[in-house]
């Protein structure tokens, strides 16, 4: 027999670019093999610290990405009527100079008639910082309709949050339990995990309702019904407080657990007890005399009562062992049985406090103390959208953290580590600025952390400042603005009408939006006069997306292989839990079109409108492009968008700016990390090696040790406000909700119209859950991937199934208080009884994408996105609140309810909207 | 050349591990990507933009509904390519010695330049592992990454199949299971590892790990960490607890 | 499996090209000159054409001589040899039977013999794939046999030969539904050994691996509407041999009888035939929840 002889040594690539993938926003290090100049191979960067090698579904699919025959051309301006589709090339110049004709005015006489928004934004600092030089309040990035919830949460309550801003200590936990995830941003970063869970066969417990992907491989799963994960975990802390499983030390030690709250009636009533100087103060064991919280040798006392004043401790205890959170109670509205409430509450304590275990590292905590050890508590716990996008998600999510707080597993070895540049107090973070002044930049950046109503984004008559009415009574700590709120705001003229938004990366036409159709009516809407009531719209896109037919202006962003990025430090980076981290992109290859990088552009527009920070004394650019910007833009003295090789590119954190800083990325792979020293690795708020390493590293400027809140005193001014303590004062209709959503102490409420859509018959709980190999709506341009997902279905779980006598191939006909869609369906048993689903952003617009127009994602795929209103069905008193959390005003996405009604076999979906008129031709060949 | 050899020196092959494959499709794509410029013609596509989009892949994922005799039903993700069988009906029912197996390793190949693309091979594969090229018209299936794995081009530590190479979970295992002592040879054996219809007798080299046991049965004895505490009263269980300090 | 037209007309024509061309090799009948002539023309271009369509279904026809390689391990490489080995080693009782020529009948003889062989070589490419079961069994051969015996007979004019062909084909037709009907579950392979997850619970399917379509898909996993199997099963008998034998019996025994006796069976040897293919399942099904 002789085989046939071929090279298994075949020459693999002519070299090899280092850069960061963005086939997501989880930036991975992707190795890019090029043949004669072209991409020919995509692999993971095995050095990378966020992937370590690997990539995912999409990642290794970026080749079709790059290649897509929807990429965008050139800039385009609107000749048709909006939403026609009708552009015509033009050049850049004439580009922008056009938009320069309509932005100049505004930053002249009124600046925040420019409102602008962006998406899903890898540059928000950079971003943010051109809003900021052209003076408009209205900037914000996609966090409002996306997660903001976690992050608020977190922030308020132990400084850090779940997202990618922290991890489980994969490495030491014996116990994971994930609350509410398909997917998250740390898309890689978890399955490896998990896999290193598996590996050492570690216990995996999955709440969702819904068993696929990460839920599918747990050991356990508990299938939940939708929005009351809040009532289980504080059952679960009821459990704990009762058999006295609970961290005492760490409560006493690191939280304001043994702080004590002012009992006295009146305007102080609830708030922190502060001493002569205004400091909290603890009652210490030792002497049963007050003490400051972070004097040294003091044992703070969680059971003490001075002068009729309690902890925060007893407070907490009083509340959760109450019989209302006894898992009998809960059981029902849970979906999960007493039992099983139980048993999670016995496995916790269990492997928290049987199964402890300790490093021996030594460290010194704020207060002077010396430790031998660092002990931890294997039990560790991630969260994401299932909990925070609902109208109970902030509370929820504090309830989480509260749970972690008690057993004592936060920044411990085998509990939740944070991730440089956190923990970060909420006194570390900047308040939100509003003020627009004529042709002067705001005062300081928009988005920030609120302390109390004083710092409310409201105008003197009290009306919102900002568009997205964030950072109002109606959403007192909405930290990343409200994108989702913009463009009906801006149609419906309230809290005023605005001339120009500019979008920059967010699908708002589509995906991005609650009530799809109704904003595609908002965009075109014209006024009495015939002019469109949001007069211009201004557009970056890469790709011929469902949005690009709605803009007047566009302006055609390259493909991530084509250009510079930073993922700053200043904004969401690269950490681990063991080493701070930021990465840059460069172009691997040179587009072929006539694109151009929009940050770069970005630039260019401000040194046009002589936006200070970007023009020289003598009104020339001050940065050729965003690779000058990268390397020279200075935010604080010494510090600047990336940390690595600053100054000669031996300083690390601070240090002058480093004109080859670049380069020296690019020889290292594409990103760098500054490590965390061991000593520092744990107790991180605490731990005075680790605060002088953050200083040192640029993420404050002196050290901020801080006690975790478990009672948050911002929220309890908020409630002292609805109470008619304070002279800045909510309205009348929001009190009794301020009241209630506002509670110091982590509190379950039904989500809003919970309990009204049950009433008018809509039994059924509507999710979506991110697919791993698409993301959002722009992987149906990719060859590969849409091969794999190309269409959609509507799980029902089989009592639904049974209940109407569907059958495979069956349509379903799906009803909200907000319309109805015609779907089809399929079967799926391992999910919530009450509970139906399907993949996001599946469903596409006819011919878009560069797609055909007979694409299965346009004729049955579908988005339930046109059955969740932005605004909730009228309240008794006539008004309509937003769908959204009233803490920080997320979109409440998955608090849908519907009611399903078979329809039979069928060939295409409904809502079915004609194709949108052609920018690109459709694609023929890869 | 159709003959299956005897004994192969090597047997090299695959561990998909069941109980963390979480379905993510990653080394879907991977696989695609590496063979569409990698081993013999590139993997066409047909009508990538189209109404029906077509091609051809060499690893799939399914996934699966389990109902357990007891408990909650189950999502098991199923990740599916050439399972490299010791006795392969696809190597000797081609008529042209372009399927075979080789003797080295192992690894069953296509030699497409001998592939009249008449499919008989694909016909006889149980387990849907080839696909015939549309474009080429000859047939595909897994190599085993073969122009990886022996790569003096590629740094060592990437030496192995780019499905196994980018599995984010690490539920792909990539070795020689005619040694005992490899790490696929004990995954196997310590997890139970299993062919696939081992009654068509086509020894699959191959294995699937099977899930690990789910959902423990409800059971009041692990409630023992809850019963320490029996305190009457807020201010008795205020005793009792800081009592512990 | 996917019953692609090449197949159907390559595995139907050459079914009854080898049958006459054997008939006529044994010398029944043994006709001479442009009756001859137009009798083995016959054959010859029914075997040769089917052969040629044959290679329609192949990715690679320029390639097709590598399918004699193999016929050590290969059906189809076996097939190939039996085929052309038969056609040339009629090739002169041929010619000596239309000119005259009384050349000796002995490879004649072999000739029959390995039409025989191919037509077997034929069917025992489908009959050893334990794949699809329902060839997977010993009523293939017998099928593809009575197939090749009856058209042989009907070309060649051998009305009694025709007549006990086409019983025997209903009786094969009908054993191979029947046997056929059973055989999936008689290999007892489910889901659940396809997945190896029957150790767990009852499978189902809950995503396909893909929405798109592939090549397995198109070619292994054909659906037939139930509805159509029962009608086209008697087409399948009555027009390939119930019909015929009656023809056989009442019409004269003119060419023209033949012809149309011929046509009719053609018609039901080919729906014969796309219900083989129609109807047979691959394993492959399995993973996809179709079966
Ligand atoms: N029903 C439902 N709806 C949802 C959600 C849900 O769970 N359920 N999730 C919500 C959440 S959390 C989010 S974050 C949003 C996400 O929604 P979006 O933020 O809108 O995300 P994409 O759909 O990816 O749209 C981003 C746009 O950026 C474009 N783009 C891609 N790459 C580039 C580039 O390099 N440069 C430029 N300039 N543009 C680019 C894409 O073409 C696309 O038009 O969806 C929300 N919508
Ligand atoms: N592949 C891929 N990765 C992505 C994205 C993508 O589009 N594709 N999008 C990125 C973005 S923008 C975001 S915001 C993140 C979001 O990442 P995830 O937080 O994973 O967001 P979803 O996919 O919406 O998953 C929400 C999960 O919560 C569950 N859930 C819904 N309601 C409840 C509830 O009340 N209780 C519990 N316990 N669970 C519930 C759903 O079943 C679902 O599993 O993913 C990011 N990563
Ligand atoms: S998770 Fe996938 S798509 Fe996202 S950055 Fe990493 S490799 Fe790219
Ligand atoms: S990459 Fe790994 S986890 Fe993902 S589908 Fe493949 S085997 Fe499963
Ligand atoms: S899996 Fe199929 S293709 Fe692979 S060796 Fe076995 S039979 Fe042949
Ligand atoms: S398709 Fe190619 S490899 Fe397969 S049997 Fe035919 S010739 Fe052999
Ligand atoms: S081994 Fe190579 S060819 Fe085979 S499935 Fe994995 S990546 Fe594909
Ligand atoms: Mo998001």
């Amino acid at each position: 027999m002789n085989a046939p002889i071929f090279n298994t040594s075949p020459h693999v690539s002519d070299e090899v670019r280092k850069t960061t993938c963005y086939m997501c926003a989880c930036r991975c290090g992707i190795n890019v093999h090029l043949k004669s100049g072209k991409v020919s191979y995509i692999e993971g960067n095995r050095d990378h610290p966020i992937n370590k090698g690997v990539l995912c579904a999409k990642g290794s699919a970026g080749i079709m990405q790059i290649n897509a025959p929807s990429r965008l051309r050139a800039p385009l301006k609107r000749v048709g009527p909006r939403g026609s589709g009708a552009f015509e090339e033009i050049s850049w110049d004439e580009a922008l100079a056009l938009a320069v004709s309509w932005l100049k005015p505004l930053r002249e006489t009124a600046p925040e008639k420019l409102a602008f928004f962006t998406g899903r934004d890898q540059s928000q600092s950079f971003t943010g910082w051109w809003a900021q030089a052209f003076g408009t309040p209205n900037y914000a990035a996609h966090g409002g309709f996306c997660s903001v919830n976690m992050a608020a949460a977190g922030i308020y309550t132990i400084g850090g949050a779940f997202w990618e801003f922290g991890s489980p200590d994969w490495e030491r936990t014996k116990l994971f339990v994930l609350f509410g995830v398909a997917e998250d941003h740390d898309s890689n970063p978890i399955k490896i995990g998990l896999g290193r869970l598996k590996e050492r066969g570690a216990r995996v417990i999955g709440v969702n309702p819904i068993r696929t992907g990460y839920n599918a491989i747990a050991d356990d799963w508990l299938g939940i019904t939708p929005g009351t994960d809040g009532l289980l975990i504080l059952s679960l802390v009821h459990c704990l407080l009762t058999a006295g499983k609970i961290d005492l030390e760490y409560l006493a030690k690191f939280t304001n657990a043994p702080l004590l709250i002012n009992e006295a009636e009146g305007a102080e009533k609830g708030l922190i007890l502060k001493n002569a100087e205004s400091q909290p103060f603890v009652i210490d064991k030792r002497t049963g005399m007050p003490a400051p919280w972070d004097g040294k040798g003091v044992e703070p006392d969680l059971g003490a009562i001075w002068q009729g004043h309690r902890t925060v401790f007893q407070h907490m205890a009083e509340r959760y062992l109450s019989p209302e959170y006894a898992p009998e109670v809960v059981a029902e509205r849970c979906g999960i049985t007493a039992l099983r409430i139980k048993e999670l509450a016995a496995e916790l304590a269990r492997v928290a406090f049987d199964e402890a275990i300790e490093i021996k590292q030594s460290w010194t905590d704020f207060r002077g103390d010396f430790h031998e050890t660092m002990p931890g508590r294997p039990v560790s716990f991630h969260a994401m959208r299932g909990i925070s996008a609902h109208s109970n998600g902030f509370q929820t999510a504090r309830a989480l953290h509260v749970l972690q707080i008690v057993l004592g597993t936060v920044d411990v070895p085998g509990g939740f580590r944070m991730k440089p540049p956190y923990p970060k107090p909420v006194d570390a973070h900047p308040t939100p600025h509003f003020t627009a002044v004529p042709g002067k930049p705001m005062a300081g950046p928009h988005l920030g952390y609120v302390r109390g109503p004083e710092q409310l984004a409201l105008k003197d008559d009290g009306t919102p400042a900002r568009i997205d009415k964030a950072f109002t009574w109606e959403n007192p700590f909405s930290a990343h603005g409200l994108m989702h709120m913009v463009i009906p705001n801006a149609h419906a003229g309230d809290p005023y009408k605005i001339d120009t938004l500019f979008l920059y990366m967010a699908n708002m036409a589509w995906n991005s939006s609650m009530n799809t159709s109704a904003v595609m009516e908002m965009l075109t809407d014209k006024d009495a006069n015939g002019e469109y009531i949001i007069p211009r719209i201004v557009y970056s896109d890469a790709y011929a997306s469902e949005m690009v037919a709605y803009a007047d202006l566009i302006l055609p962003d390259t493909t991530y292989m084509e250009r510079h990025d930073c993922i700053s430090l200043l904004d969401r980076p690269i950490s681990e839990p063991d080493a701070a981290g930021d990465s840059i992109r460069w172009p691997v290859v040179e587009p072929d079109r006539d694109v151009r990088g929009f940050q770069s552009v970005l630039l260019d527009l401000g040194a046009r409108l002589g936006l200070a920070p970007m023009v020289k004394e003598d009104g020339s650019a001050k940065f050729k492009d965003y690779a000058d910007y990268i390397q020279n833009h200075i935010r604080r003295p010494g510090v600047g968008p990336l940390i690595g090789f600053r100054g000669n590119g031996d300083l690390e954190g601070r240090g002058p700016a480093n004109p080859n800083q670049i380069d020296a990325y690019i020889a290292n792979g594409g990103f760098y990390q500054a490590h965390v020293p061991v000593e520092a690795a744990f107790y991180k708020p605490w731990n005075t090696a680790y605060q002088d390493w953050a200083v040192k590293t640029s993420f404050y400027e002196s050290p901020q040790p801080y006690l975790f809140s478990i009672y948050s005193e911002p929220m309890r001014k908020f409630q002292l406000a609805a109470e008619g303590h304070g002279q800045i004062q909510p309205p009348d209709h929001l009190r009794a909700r301020l009241k209630q959503a506002m509670d110091p102490l982590p509190v379950w409420y039904p989500p809003f119209g919970d309990l009204e859509a049950t009433g008018w018959g809509y039994p059924v709980h509507a999710l979506t859950q991110r697919p791993m190999d698409m993301y959002h709506s722009w992987g149906s341009q990719n060859a590969w991937l849409r091969q794999i997902r190309g269409k959609n279905f509507l799980y029902l779980p089989t009592k639904i199934w049974a209940e109407h006598g569907f059958i495979e191939g069956d349509y379903a006909r799906v009803i909200s208080p907000n319309g109805g869609i015609t779907v089809p369906v399929a079967h799926m048993a391992a999910l919530n009884e009450n509970t139906v689903w399907t993949w996001n952003a599946i469903g596409k617009r006819k011919a878009a994408w560069a797609l055909d127009e007979g694409a299965p994602e346009a004729v049955e795929g579908f988005l339930l996105n046109h059955l969740i209103s932005e605004l909730l069905p009228a309240k008794g008193d006539g008004m309509r609140y937003s769908n959204s959390d009233p803490v920080t005003g997320q979109a409440a996405w998955f608090d849908l309810r519907v009611r399903i009604e078979r329809v039979g076999p069928k060939d295409h979906s409904e809502p079915a909207f004609p194709p949108v008129t052609r920018v690109l031709p459709r694609g023929e060949t890869r | 050349m159709t003959m299956l050899p005897s004994h192969t020196e090597k047997k090299l092959g695959l561990v998909v591990d069941l109980d963390t494959c979480v379905g993510c499709q990653a080394c879907v794509t991977a696989c695609k990507g590496w063979n569409d410029q990698g081993y013999g013609v590139p993997l066409s596509d047909q009508n990538p933009y189209g109404a029906e989009p077509s091609g051809v892949f060499l690893n799939r994922v399914h996934s699966y509904q389990v109902q357990p005799v007891e408990g909650a039903s189950q999502i098991i993700n199923f990740p599916r390519s050439c399972l490299h069988c010791e006795d392969a009906p696809c190597v000797t029912v081609c008529p042209t010695g372009a399927s075979y197996k080789r003797v080295e390793d192992g690894i069953v190949l296509v030699n497409e330049d001998a592939c009249i693309g008449c499919g008989l091979c694909a016909w006889a594969c149980p387990y849907g592992a080839r696909e015939m090229d549309a474009d080429a018209g000859v047939m595909k299936k897994c190599t085993l990454c073969v122009d990886r794995i022996y790569n003096e081009n590629l740094a060592e530590e990437d030496r192995e199949p780019a499905c196994v190479r980018t599995c984010p979970t690490g539920a792909r295992h990539f070795g020689d299971f005619a040694d005992p002592d490899s790490n696929v040879s004990k995954l196997t054996r310590e997890r139970g590892g299993y062919d696939l219809m081992p009654m068509l007798r086509t020894k699959p080299t191959n294995k699937y790990l099977p899930p690990r046991k789910k959902d423990r049965p409800q059971d009041a004895s692990l409630l023992g960490p809850l019963l320490d505490i029996k305190a009457t009263g807020f201010a008795g269980w205020l005793d009792k607890v800081l009592g512990k300090i | 499996m996917q019953p692609a037209p090449s197949v159907i007309i390559f595995t139907v024509l050459s079914g009854m090209g080898f049958g006459c061309l054997a008939f006529l090799g044994l010398g029944l009948p043994l006709a001479v000159g442009w009756g001859a002539f137009f009798h083995w023309g016959l054959g010859y271009a029914l075997a040769i054409g089917g052969l040629m369509a044959s290679t329609f279904h192949l990715g690679n026809p320029r390639r097709a001589w590598r399918a004699f390689t193999q016929v050590r391990t290969s059906w189809l490489s076996r097939e190939a040899w039996a085929s052309v080995a038969a056609l040339l080693l009629l090739s002169p009782v041929a010619l000596s039977d239309w000119l005259g020529l009384e050349w000796s009948r002995v490879p004649g003889i072999l000739g029959a013999v390995l039409c025989v062989a191919t037509v077997g070589a034929t069917s025992m490419i489908y009959g050893q794939l334990k794949t699809i079961p329902r060839w997977n069994h010993w009523t293939t051969p017998p099928l593809f046999f009575a197939f090749m015996a009856t058209g042989g007979a009907i070309l060649t004019g051998n009305r009694v030969l025709a007549a006990g062909g086409a019983v025997a084909l209903a009786i094969a037709l009908i054993a191979a539904f029947r046997f056929g009907d059973r055989r999936f579950a008689q290999v007892a392979q489910t889901i659940g050994t396809a997945t190896g997850l029957d150790r767990i619970g009852e499978v189902t399917v809950f995503e396909l691996p893909h929405t798109g379509q592939n090549y397995l898909l198109r070619e292994m996993i054909f659906v037939v509407a139930r509805k159509h199997v029962l009608k086209l099963r008697v087409i399948a008998v009555v027009f390939s041999a119930l019909l015929p034998l009656a023809l056989l019996l009442i019409l004269p025994a003119h060419p023209l009888s033949f012809a149309i006796i011929a046509a009719v069976h053609m018609v039901g040897a080919a729906s014969a035939r796309w219900l083989f293919f129609a109807e047979a399942e691959h394993v492959v099904g399995l993973y996809y929840g179709k079966r």
